[in-house]
């Protein structure tokens, strides 16, 4: 390469580089101008930073008993049948043994979650590493790989849960190895497909004409290409397990006392229900609103990531 | 009865997007005439579908039309679905580019045309039956009884647009608007669907519009012309005027920018330099590559589909070789092979004094820095989450690890600016270019290492003629410059003719004649090979009306089928689906120009 060349080539690029606009600024760009993500956004932020924040700047701990005060409605409560209210600072009542079911509530928020990001984590890595490998290397091994889904599919979980419970104790660890592990099957089946597809494109077989290798092409052009519908499935799965928790923790099989969860609340609410209907409304709107926000935030990230699919 | 069927005033049509509105068609006024027919030529994005889609009412929902469309005196435009779907379908026709999704997969050939006849005629069933056969011979199906009973997924792609021409002419409309009626279909096939247009003209009066981005087409069938840019119409009328006394500059440079078979040196055109050096660069010999093909039935042998079926060839350095053939005829197939990015079933390919099937995996992804390729669809070439400057360093900081980034970023840029792109647009992503220029990202990613070959796989095939013209220029240029070889393979004769040294012509999976590029056109001996230059649209309507048709009765055979490859050669036919056929040789006629063993036509 001539030297002048070289030269020109660099000032000229040097000075006008223009900065071009990917498709990730495209899809964000898209996504903020869906007012219902943008809300879901916020209001899940909300419901997360009180979740972490909430229980410092609270008066009561989440395992602090007052038999004092045993299932009385907040003071604003406009049933004035109820037995007893629980005055002071207690905003959202008391439960069944006079703890302050608001920092309860935020104290559910803060397992809810987790579990659910870190079953969600957990579903990621696994079903994304495994289904792309069997998309790409396709053929039998592809076929050993999906039947294995196959079968752990057809496996009830409540009583694989059931049995990890009796042989392990309850424990909260487990209850992310379980969820996730049914949580990833699905994921793997979404990364296969994509796979499957994109492997068929063009700019593919480009890159092995250009000499990339297997691994070159997994990580460089697969992955990010398959990143789309991921992390649409990924907004979806996280309400999904946090789901699978509460129902687990309603049949008891779940968080155990004093910690406590939205399914642990819900299910001493629900039994409470005719007496101390508080009990079960809050943590139960808290659930609902987490996971609309979910499933808003699901919506619009696939109508931003793929809009010709509307 | 007097007055034009159609009258379209000052139509104007805008789509909403989220990124702003774009107005699609500006002022566009014209009428059709009984038993006459409109060709409306444009490249992609200039309106011409919309235009049509706007009269029939069929915009998609974010579209609005306003002005005025009068079918025989009564306004059509924007009046209500049930009004117009009294006249669509019956009085005015529609078919479009994609047969396949025009048609309703779930039923069969003869329901749908029933089903339409019966809901505008209201026939009893019996004679709908009826009526449905004698269109469905009018479009020349053979064996119309049979193919009314099958699914639109049992019919081949030309055998589809002739369902949809039947269905669209059997309640005997007065307007039928073809959108881009053969652009899917192999040129033979094209050929054989524009004769059944134009004798439905003739016979039938029905008159037509015939939207194209092709002149060729054009050319051959209609009585006026309108030209469309950017949704405004920017010249009109009689067919000669517009071909050969245009006055608008764009209409000019459409014409220019069309590659003409007839005549492949005209000024301004690029043609292949006159080089080639004896030094022989590849050399292919007896490739064959087979597919296994899963057969249905538990105990039936496998079969194989013979993509590439014994193809031979040598190419020298700084030369062109162009390998012609409609699809399914192997040609994407033989330059994956010599790629090596396909395995082979039998034969040789040697690359300098490499056998390229001895060397080690390793080996062969060094032997990419000498061998490259260039996809047919640019946007669908490039990893869309990659900038383009990153798909074409690619290939460096792979096959020259020894880089460093400033080299890199620098040879990038080099480069870039050799193919026409500006080497400041290196941080830009390939949806932000157009066609023309993403394909221009293709080349320069392909020519960045510096190879010896290139193979072009349909690579100007997707893009619009001004475009396609642009490219071709760009490639021969960088041939001259570079010295390398190059593999040009398309569909379409004309381009190959015009930027090959010598020209290959493949028919399912074998040669059938092979001569420079002067004698495969002025001295075509194969029956296929004649087709195809008499299939091939000329952009002269003089030429067009005069010329002799060579006519392919029927659709390329499936590969499968063994008796298929003994097409031209029936009297060596074995008449079995799966037998062992015997296999035409190629016969030298004169030096350097061979032909496959056929009949005497």
């Amino acid at each position: 390469m001539s030297l002048t060349a070289d030269r020109t080539a660099e000032l000229v690029g040097r000075a006008l580089d223009v900065k071009g606009r990917s498709l990730w600024e495209d899809a964000r760009r898209r996504l903020f101008r869906n007012r219902a993500a943008v809300v879901s956004i916020v209001t899940l932020g909300a419901i997360a930073l009180a979740a972490v924040f909430g229980p410092f700047l609270l008066a009561y701990p989440y395992d602090y008993i007052d038999y004092s005060v045993v299932s009385c409605a907040p003071d604003w409560w406009p049933d004035p049948s109820v037995l007893c209210n629980a005055g002071g600072t207690h905003w959202f009542g008391t439960d069944s043994v006079g703890r302050d079911l608001l920092v309860r509530t935020l104290y559910g928020a803060r397992v809810s979650l987790a579990v659910g990001l870190i079953a969600t984590l957990v579903s990621l890595v696994i079903g994304v590493t495994y289904g792309a490998t069997a998309g790409y290397l396709g053929g039998r091994i592809d076929e050993l790989l999906m039947r294995f889904v196959d079968v752990l599919y057809s496996i009830p979980y409540i009583f694989l849960v059931i049995i990890l419970m009796v042989i392990f104790n309850r424990n909260f660890f487990l209850l992310f190895v379980a969820i996730g592990a049914v949580e990833w099957l699905t994921m793997a089946r979404i990364v296969r497909g994509q796979t499957l597809s994109i492997k068929q494109k063009e700019f593919i077989e480009a890159a092995r004409a250009s000499g990339v290798n297997g691994f070159g092409i997994i990580a460089r052009h697969i992955i990010p290409n398959v990143f789309g519908p991921v992390i649409v499935y990924v907004t979806l799965t996280v309400p999904a397990s946090i789901l699978a928790e509460s129902f687990l923790s309603f049949l008891g099989l779940g968080i155990q006392e004093p910690l406590t969860s939205w399914g642990v609340l819900i299910s001493e609410g629900a039994n409470q229900m005719e007496t101390a209907p508080w009990m079960l409304i809050f943590p139960a709107l808290f659930m609902a609103i987490t996971l609309f926000c979910f499933n808003f935030i699901g919506d619009g990230l696939r109508d931003a990531l793929d809009p010709k699919d509307r | 009865m007097a007055g034009p069927i159609l009258e379209v005033a000052n139509l104007n049509v805008e789509f909403t997007t989220p990124d702003g509105k774009v107005h699609a068609v500006r002022d566009a006024s014209f009428h059709i005439e009984e038993s006459e027919c409109l060709g409306v030529v444009g490249e992609s994005g200039s309106g011409k579908s919309q235009l049509f889609l706007a009269t029939t009412g069929l915009l998609s929902a974010n579209g609005k039309a306003t002005g005025s469309v009068k079918y025989r005196g009564s306004e059509i435009l924007n009046i209500s679905q049930p009004k117009l779907n009294r006249l669509r379908g019956s009085k005015i026709t529609m078919i479009f580019q994609d047969p396949l999704t025009s048609l309703t997969p779930h039923m069969t050939v003869g329901a749908q045309i029933i089903e339409s006849l019966r809901a505008h005629s209201g026939l009893p069933y019996g004679e709908a039956e009826k009526r449905a056969m004698e269109v469905l011979e009018l479009v020349r199906i053979p064996e119309a009884s049979r193919r009314m009973r099958q699914f639109p997924h049992e019919l081949s792609g030309g055998m589809r647009q002739r369902v949809m021409i039947a269905m669209a002419t059997a309640c005997g409309p007065d307007l039928l608007i073809a959108d881009e009626p053969t652009t899917a279909l192999d040129v033979t096939v094209q050929a054989q669907i524009l004769e059944i247009m134009r004798d439905l003209k003739n016979e039938l009066k029905t008159a037509i519009v015939l939207v194209s981005h092709d002149m060729g087409v054009i050319a051959g069938i209609a009585d006026r012309v309108q030209v469309m840019r950017d949704g405004d119409i920017v010249e009109a009328g009689g067919i000669d005027d517009i071909f050969y006394r245009p006055r608008h500059d764009y209409t000019k440079m459409l014409l220019d920018a069309m590659p003409r078979l007839d005549n492949p040196d005209r000024r301004g055109h690029a043609t292949p330099a006159p080089t080639a050096k004896p030094d022989v660069l590849l050399n292919v010999d007896d490739l064959k590559v087979y597919f296994p093909v899963r057969s249905r039935g538990l105990f039936a042998k496998p079969k194989s589909l013979r993509a590439v079926d014994g193809v031979s060839f040598t190419l020298h350095q700084g030369e062109t070789l162009g390998i012609v053939g409609e699809s399914g005829c192997g040609k994407s197939t033989l330059a994956r092979t010599v790629l090596t990015l396909l395995p082979k079933t039998d034969g040789t390919v040697v690359w300098m004094t490499r056998d390229l099937s001895q060397i080690s995996e390793s080996d062969q992804r060094l032997l990419r820095k000498e061998l490259q390729i260039v996809f047919q669809d640019p946007l669908a070439s490039l990893d869309p989450r990659m900038t383009i400057g990153e798909s074409i360093s690619e290939p460096l900081r792979m096959l020259e690890p020894d880089l460093t980034r400033d080299q890199i970023k620098a040879r990038v840029r080099e480069i870039m600016q050799q193919v026409g792109l500006e080497a400041g647009w290196i941080n830009r992503y390939p949806h932000e270019f157009s066609g023309g220029q993403n394909q221009r990202v293709g080349i320069a990613r392909a020519m960045v290492v510096k190879p010896k070959l290139v193979i072009c796989d349909e690579a100007v095939s997707a893009l619009d003629v001004s475009i396609q013209s642009q490219i071709i220029d760009l490639i021969v240029k960088l041939q001259a410059d570079s010295g390398m070889s190059m593999i040009f393979i398309s569909h379409d004769l004309s381009v190959v003719r015009q930027i090959s040294h010598r020209v290959m012509v493949l028919y399912l999976g074998r040669v059938v004649e092979f001569a420079d590029r002067e004698t495969i056109y002025k001295d075509a001996r194969h029956p296929y090979t004649k087709a195809l230059i008499s299939a091939v649209p000329i952009p002269d309507p003089k030429a067009e009306r005069a010329k002799q048709r060579v006519r392919l009765s029927g659709d390329l055979p499936s590969p499968l089928d063994t008796r298929a490859q003994l097409s031209f050669l029936k009297s060596k036919l074995i008449d079995d689906f799966d037998a062992e056929q015997y296999r035409p040789k190629l016969i030298e006629v004169a030096p350097g120009h061979l032909v496959a063993e056929h009949d005497p036509v």
